[in-house]
């Protein structure tokens, strides 16, 4: 990739200017921009993710996605520091890029033991409560307790730890100084109540462009997929060599504990594949994600990832992404073998508006050299909060725009997030922030529209006023901009298939239960969904009475949520006269004293 | 044919045990692995512990695993390899013991100290210990068995010499036997007159193959070679699915 991204600048230095250089080979992703001030942190979407995809043994401590407080540690704790975890990309003198954690050959070497692979500490021990307990404790004084057990061994354990411990600055500066960040930028940030600021930060799978994650895996189960790059990992061809898990420098790779196998954000294909938005985005509360198809020149992708400078690599991802109006790239693309509709639709991405048109939006970490796919609008509201709280009026341009000059430490903040550092781009993205808010203010109050407000941060009033369209109105059809995918009827839109949908093709990432099986915990395919339900309505339809699901110490009690109304299982009703429980009717029977 | 070996002759036990159980473990092996391929893959995994615990794990594992590789080379070498070539290359019978040995006995301490950390590892930390299963429990036992005879007999057998003493040459009894194997002809005198320990241990590698495909160890037969010869970043498209595990192959069902 190297050498082929060292041609193609040879070949653009000979043409002089690069915007003559020939489009290379196009790739659509269907990408996500979060607009970060209007995440309230409820994380409703790590829920609903979790519901979908990670309620089951093996992966309890997976958060595909999770939404952590910002300054914090993060999770896993100060995955971010790359020194120590080894993650994302480095750029040799030669100007070609290897795996932190070494090249094929390390990785290789050091399969049996891999070095740096964080432990289920540096996330957490999932645990739940022994309930069983509330229920079954004998009479006595105290009320009876549910007591929390590890997951992984059943043991009683101390719960010390989440994937959200440090919530809303919880824990105070303590904890919040440990944030890789703030150790960076020193003591700059305040971390005293009344000085901090604090916003949240969702986090998925990026779904890059360069990702690490598969280039790190020995087997080559992990893949981008070539239609929509989705970043997925083949079940049946992950080994558990757990390579991928150190690679990946947002540490988004979990390793299920009880398949032996790598599990990642799916972002949601088999929802996405009929055109819907993805679980995290659908249910999201602040209605702040944004999808849409972003075309992108593959062929580059090698040389903008390995750009000298870090703080380049913003600039360099953005080259990298093809303006979808352009009759050039319209014909690339066609070329290879994008159906029109995709090209249409990355025409009116919100993606591509929020990161290329109105360039608000930022990649987290570019440093880390994966370019990465899930962007964000950097949040304003530090600012604003600042400034309301001294008493200022924190929607008026000159205020903001001030504000922004003086609050160097949020800014700075930011800047370590979003570019490497370098503030410029996201003084930028606060200004068009603190513009907009400033010229829709006197739209609403009816008063003239100030352009002077738009040119002084280079756009112009519709610009601006279409950016608020999109960022404080858009409804659902213009957040969520997903082409159904190449082979899939249009018609088809929106509806999963229940038989046949590619879930359980693949395996999902581990669908069912995990019965009693041969060869150690997972092996075996799992039952389908809608067999093991065969099996459960069987069950309940023949079996005497109730569903007790045959747990132990259940006895003499009945499930209510699942007793379906027949019979009279055993416990429910008191004993009749004649005793026993036949099924006729006489449901009079009182419930007096035996 | 070993003249000695002849002289020795054979039962129908030896018929048994070195002329039709090699057979009944070949096909165990190919067969179990291309049926674990077919109905398995979701299960061919190393199932990796590190989660749990690493510190243990970053000495033992390497250590097992280097050292059994040495081990594998060494049985390599010295069961294929001819002891007619390895003198007609000019290495003396001693020179070949004595090489041998050394590495033999290094590796295989390695491996036998690797694979002890291991499962003081596994039985004593308690997240490792609860995902023990009972096929695992039965692969360590063969395998410590395997590993355990291996090295026992030559610490033995090199004692013996350096006493003074004298010892058969495996090179002259199961090395040929080994290699009788492959074609179809087995030479089960040579295996036959064997001296005991011998014997012992190559019932133990053959219970240990016969476990290979049915176990955890499945996971040696996808050693990642490939990896050092692909490029990067893989990319696959959505159609071209490959039959899953379980299933056979069939046409493309509508896109998704
Ligand atoms: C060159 C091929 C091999 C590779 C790349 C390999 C790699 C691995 C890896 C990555 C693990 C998981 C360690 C962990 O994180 O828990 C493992 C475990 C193991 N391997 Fe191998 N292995 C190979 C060959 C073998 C062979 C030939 C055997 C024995 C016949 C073997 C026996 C074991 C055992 C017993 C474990 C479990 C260790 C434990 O956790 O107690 N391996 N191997
Ligand atoms: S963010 Fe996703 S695609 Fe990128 S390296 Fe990590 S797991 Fe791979
Ligand atoms: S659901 Fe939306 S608002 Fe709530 S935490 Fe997630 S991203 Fe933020």
């Amino acid at each position: 990739m190297a050498e082929r991204s060292q041609t193609g600048r040879a070949a653009a230095d000979r043409e002089g200017r690069s915007e003559e250089r020939p489009i290379g080979r196009v790739m659509a992703q269907v990408a996500m921009v979060m607009n970060l001030d209007k995440c309230i942190g409820c994380h409703t979407c790590s829920v609903t993710c979790k519901q979908a995809w990670t309620n089951r043994s093996g992966v309890e401590y997976a958060w595909f996605n999770n939404v952590e407080t910002r300054p914090g540690q993060g999770y896993p704790r100060a995955y971010q520091d790359q020194e120590r975890w080894k993650g994302g990309w480095v750029r040799r003198p030669d100007g070609r890029l290897v795996p932190r954690a070494g090249g094929r050959i390390k990785r290789l070497a050091t399969i049996f033991a891999n070095p740096v692979m964080p432990s289920i500490q540096d996330y957490y021990e999932p645990w739940t409560y022994d309930y069983e307990t509330l229920t079954n404790a004998p009479l006595g004084d105290d009320f009876p307790v549910a007591s929390p057990r590890s997951a992984l061994t059943g043991k009683p354990m101390k719960v010390e730890w989440s994937a959200n411990w440090d919530d809303d600055l919880a824990g105070g500066p303590e904890l919040a100084a440990q944030d890789p960040i703030v150790r960076r930028i020193g003591d700059k940030v305040k971390l005293s109540f009344e000085e901090t600021f604090m916003f949240y930060l969702p986090r998925i799978c990026e779904h890059c462009l360069n990702p690490t994650c598969v280039a790190a895996c020995p087997s080559g189960a992990l893949y981008k997929r070539v239609e929509d790059g989705i970043v997925l990992v083949d079940q049946d061809r992950c080994r558990g060599w757990r390579m991928c898990v150190t690679a990946c420098p947002y540490k988004k790779i979990y390793f299920n504990h009880k398949t032996g196998k790598a599990e990642k954000c799916t972002f949601c294909y088999p929802r996405v594949e009929v055109g819907m938005p993805t679980i995290c985005s659908e249910t999201c509360v602040g209605r702040l994600r944004y999808l849409g198809v972003v075309l992108y020149d593959a062929d580059r992708v090698g040389e903008a990832a390995s750009v000298e400078d870090e703080q380049d690599l913003y600039e360099a991802q953005l080259g990298v992404f093809l303006d979808p109006s352009d009759p050039r790239v319209r014909a690339a693309a066609r070329r290879d073998g994008i159906p029109d509709r995709w090209v249409d639709s990355a025409v009116r991405s919100p993606v591509y508006a929020l990161a290329k048109r109105f360039r608000v939006a930022l990649p987290l970490h570019p440093e880390f050299r994966t370019m990465p796919m899930v962007w964000y609008v950097p949040p304003l509201s530090p600012v604003v909060d600042t400034l309301t709280r001294t008493g200022h009026d924190g929607e008026e341009a000159g205020n903001l725009f001030g504000a922004i000059d003086a609050l160097r430490i949020p800014v700075e903040y930011l800047a370590e997030l979003f570019t490497a550092g370098d503030t410029a781009p996201v003084d930028l993205v606060l200004r068009r922030l603190a513009a907009m808010r400033s010229y829709m203010r006197r739209v609403n109050l009816g008063q003239e529209r100030d352009e002077t407000i738009a040119t002084a941060v280079g756009m112009t009033g519709t610009e601006i006023e279409d950016m608020y369209r999109l960022l404080a109105l858009a409804k659902y059809d213009e957040r969520y901009v997903v082409p159904t995918a190449f082979g899939v009827d249009e018609a088809d839109r929106g509806v999963i298939e229940e038989v046949g949908c590619s879930l359980d093709f693949d395996g999902g990432p581990g669908m069912g239960g995990m019965g009693d099986v041969p060869f150690g915990e997972a092996s075996g395919r799992p039952d389908a969904a809608s067999v093991e339900t065969f099996h459960a309505l069987r069950e309940r339809q023949t079996s005497d009475g109730a569903a007790t699901g045959g747990r132990a110490g259940t006895d003499g009690r009945v499930n209510l949520l699942n007793w379906d109304g027949n019979g009279r299982p055993e416990g429910l009703f008191p004993p009749r006269d004649g005793g026993g429980t036949d099924n006729g009717g006489d449901r009079g029977a009182g419930p007096g004293p035996r | 044919m070993n003249p000695e070996a002849e002289a020795g002759g054979s039962g129908p036990m030896d018929l048994v045990l070195w002329g039709v159980l090699p057979y009944v473990v070949l096909v165990l092996v190919v067969g179990g692995l291309v049926w674990r391929y077919r109905y398995d893959r979701f299960g061919w995994t190393t199932r990796s512990s590190e989660l749990y615990e690493s510190r243990l794990l970053r000495i033992g594992s390497p250590l097992f695993h280097f050292g059994l590789l040495v081990v594998i080379v060494g049985h390599v070498v010295g069961l294929l390899i001819p002891d007619t070539w390895t003198r007609a290359l000019g290495v003396s019978d001693t020179l070949y013991h004595v090489t041998a040995l050394a590495f033999g006995i290094v590796a295989g301490v390695c491996t036998l100290a690797g694979i002890a950390l291991l499962i003081w590892r596994r039985r004593t930390t308690g997240p490792v210990f609860s995902a023990t299963t009972r096929n695992d429990k039965l692969m360590y036992v063969v395998l410590v068995l395997a590993i355990v005879t291996g090295l026992g007999m030559t610490v033995y057998f090199a004692g013996v010499e350096l006493a003074g003493g004298h010892t058969g040459d495996y090179r002259e009894t199961v090395s040929p036997w080994f290699r009788s194997i492959w074609i179809l002809q087995p030479d089960i005198a040579a295996m036959a007159a064997a001296e005991p320990p011998y014997k012992l241990h190559a019932l133990m590698g053959l219970a240990l193959f016969a476990l290979l495909p049915f176990t955890r160890l499945v996971h040696a037969f996808s050693a990642p070679v490939g990896y050092l010869f692909r490029p990067y970043v893989v990319y696959r498209t959505r159609d071209s699915h490959p039959a899953a595990a379980g299933q056979s192959a069939r046409a493309t069902r509508r896109g998704w």
